[in-house]
């Protein structure tokens, strides 16, 4: 497979992994949080640690949408699908993230029309295909996924569907890397940088977190080869004392970022003054509404919106995991009461949240591992 | 009496989802914690795909199987004749030779006669091929916007092949690991049928009878066939993670040596699935005593529909009870069961 195979190569690999080996100072603790649950994913899905030094940590920054939304939202979204005259749309990996009273797929299960689209623009043919009903989409995402939000917008409007709505979630990675680094708790050496919000917003926004927290920040791709050439050249940084921004990720992420695409989100969103996040709680300026040129297609404008604050089970600890404070297995619930089977937080639910990726691939073979030095 | 079995039932879920048939770790509850218990006590707590019943001396295997596939039909194959090769592969992978499948039809008020004649066309084709006589059947009609047009169900009763003992207790470290061909095919070929997603690909079901590379297999390796199934619903993930559950050893998958094509490898990366966790409807999995595993391999690979077979994987004691993937470049991930149903209705 083209721009996959070339960057799972396994001579590549071993070789960056060397030049990871020669650059990392052993008498130095490096922490670097890869922000984008990503590559969270890809980096136990490849099982990266089992190449690295041991003393490079990486810590798992809050760059998984669904794992930051509050569960309110999730309920407020539900709460206008009630009306049987609705249809619930969304991304599949929002089904089963818990609101207060299940996930949007346990609610299907009682009844409720409840649709999986890999697209807004199929929200938008089932709305054509179903004019007696209402077609709601459940739009979440930082910058990677809101463009084509905007673009489906735009097509609304232009085919004047009165029948379609969007509940709009959709938020910024800038603010939350400036709320991480703002946590008094929180010492990381740099960044291993978003590669898709990237592909929209590209390299310049980060130039800040180089230039003002002395913190160098490599834009990475998603392959193996790619994270970690990402640490080789986060590695040549550190060693020679520099912080700058660089691009890993040239084959997809343009420096400017994608003009076009930004043009549409200008047009179609607006920054709210703050909206909540899970584990980081309220950011001022951190997510988009939806204009009032385009209220008719607006879920919150259209529909009666709870605007539930819900807070999470007092034991389950998703905003220290989402901060990089706690490793997804040093949460009191992780494996026991919280699996990915029956998740209590989102960060288990989601492919890119950090406690599915731990669980799914690295924890049984972590105990394994722990099991085994112990009885040797 | 009573008390003592409801009080064995571990399936405490307020009501079924779409999971619970999806063959992945929801099944299992279901089936181990409500259906087991109340139903089948005095089972050995290792569920394969048939079972086996001692008959006058006889031992026959048996097996029920039942399909309800959207859509009907899809490149490559149809509900009819998946319903006559999934039950002959069922029976297949537990050593048993199919002989003879009894049939029920639960047909849509409203589907057209043709559609009908059709499946039973291919049923009848499928059921040839395979040797299998159709024996009997039923029919049912519910009302017009139920059933999706049809679902089908089977039952199929065979007679064990000589000199084939499959039994996961009989697994030991060191034993090989087969498989039959590419993976994912079905389940992939059924998610582009559906027409939700706007692409295309040159891709076709692998649905089959696996019989012939079974019986292939078991000539050439004999009594060192330990273990087969075929991984339908929940992959080649799922039905590993039960070997290994079975046998309390650890499967160790050589990640680079599992036959995926293209098509489906793409149509995974895109949509963040897992080629592991995809259904299949012609393949299956063997474990091998190392010192046959050689000739097995190559008798698969010498029968008809088995040139791509392939040795993927080693039993090791470690990790027990878990399924890892090793790398080429010395990494390894933990391959867990299908948890809820990213593809519904696949068979």
């Amino acid at each position: 497979m083209k721009f996959v195979d070339e960057f799972r190569e396994p001579e590549l690999i071993n070789k960056a992994a060397d030049e990871i080996r020669r650059l990392a100072d052993p008498s130095r603790h490096y922490r670097l949080m890869e922000v984008c649950g990503g590559h969270t994913h890809a980096i136990y899905r490849f099982g990266l640690k089992d190449i690295l030094p041991e003393n490079i940590e990486l810590i798992h920054g809050p760059g998984c949408p669904v794992c930051v939304l509050p569960m309110g939202r999730i309920d407020d979204g539900l709460s206008m699908a009630q009306d049987p005259n609705v249809i619930f749309t969304a991304f599949g990996d929002m089904m089963r993230v818990p609101g207060m009273n299940g996930s949007p797929l346990e609610h299907k299960a009682r009844g409720m029309d409840v649709r999986i689209v890999y697209s807004p623009t199929d929200a938008i043919k089932l709305a054509q295909a179903n004019p007696d009903r209402h077609v709601m989409f459940f739009s979440i995402g930082f910058e990677t996924t809101a463009p084509s939000t905007a673009l489906t917008l735009k097509r609304a409007k232009s085919l004047g569907l009165s029948n379609f709505s969007i509940f709009c979630n959709h938020v910024t990675i800038i603010p939350a890397i400036r709320a991480i680094l703002d946590s008094p708790d929180m010492r990381l050496d740099g960044f291993i940088g978003p590669g898709h919000v990237s592909t929209v917003i590209g390299c310049r926004p980060y130039e800040w977190i180089a230039a003002n927290e002395k913190k160098p920040i490599v834009v990475s791709g998603f392959e193996p080869l790619d994270i970690l050439q990402s640490i080789v050249m986060l590695l040549r940084q550190l060693k020679n004392g520099e912080s700058r921004v660089e691009n890993q990720y040239k084959r997809v992420v343009p420096w400017e970022g994608n003009r076009a695409a930004l043009a549409a989100m200008a047009e179609v969103f607006q920054l709210r003054p703050f909206f909540e996040w899970r584990g980081l709680g309220f950011i001022s300026q951190s997510a988009l509404r939806i204009r009032d040129t385009y209220a008719e297609w607006d879920a919150e404008q259209r529909f009666n919106v709870p605007g539930l604050r819900v807070t999470d089970p007092k034991a389950a600890q998703c905003g220290e995991v989402l901060k990089g404070v706690l490793k997804p297995a040093q949460c009191k619930l992780f494996g026991n009461e919280c699996t990915p089977e029956h998740p209590i937080g989102a960060l288990m639910v989601s492919s890119e949240g950090s406690c599915a990726a731990y669980f799914n691939y690295e924890h049984r073979k972590t105990a394994m591992l722990t099991n085994i030095s112990a009885s040797a | 009496m009573a008390t003592a079995v409801t009080s064995k039932i571990r399936f405490h879920e307020p009501q079924i989802e779409m999971a619970h048939g999806a063959g992945g770790k929801a099944s299992r509850r279901l089936i181990e914690g409500l259906f087991v218990p109340l139903l089948c006590e005095s089972s050995s707590g290792i569920l394969g795909d048939a079972a086996h019943i001692q008959m006058d001396g006889v031992l026959v295997g048996i097996t029920t199987d039942s399909f309800v596939v959207k859509p009907l039909s899809f490149p490559g194959g149809s509900i009819g004749e998946l319903a006559i090769n999934g039950t002959v592969n069922d029976l297949a992978v537990s050593g048993v030779k199919a002989e003879a499948i009894v049939v029920t039809f639960v047909l849509e008020a409203g589907l057209p006669t043709e559609i009908l004649e059709a499946e039973v066309r291919a049923m009848a084709k499928a059921a040839k091929d395979a040797g299998v006589i159709i024996a009997g059947g039923d029919t049912k009609v519910v009302e017009h916007g139920k059933a999706d047009g049809m679902y089908i169900s089977t039952a199929g009763i065979g007679r064990t092949i000589p000199g084939v003992n499959i039994n996961p207790a009989s697994v030991r470290p060191g034993d090989k690991v087969l498989l039959s061909g590419p993976v994912g095919d079905h389940g992939i070929t059924i998610l582009l049928a559906r027409g939700d997603l706007d692409f295309e690909a040159d891709l076709t079901s692998d649905t089959r009878s696996v019989l012939p590379l079974v019986e292939a297999l078991v000539a050439a390796a004999g009594p060192g066939v330990r273990w087969m199934r075929d991984p339908t619903r929940g992959g080649m993930a799922t039905s590993l993670n039960e070997l290994a559950r079975d046998c309390r050893l650890g499967v160790a998958l050589y990640e680079d040596d599992v036959p995926v094509r293209e098509t489906v490898r793409g149509a995974c990366e895109l949509l963040g699935l897992d080629p592991f966790h995809i259904a299949n409807e012609g393949q299956f999995l063997a474990v091998v005593a190392p010192e046959h595993a050689e000739a097995g391999l190559a008798a698969l690979r010498a029968a008809p529909g088995g040139d791509n077979a392939c040795l993927i994987g080693e039993i090791r004691e470690q990790p027990a009870g878990s399924v890892l993937a090793l790398t080429r470049y010395g990494a390894s991930r933990i391959v867990d069961m299908l948890v809820g149903d990213p593809l519904p209705r696949i068979c």
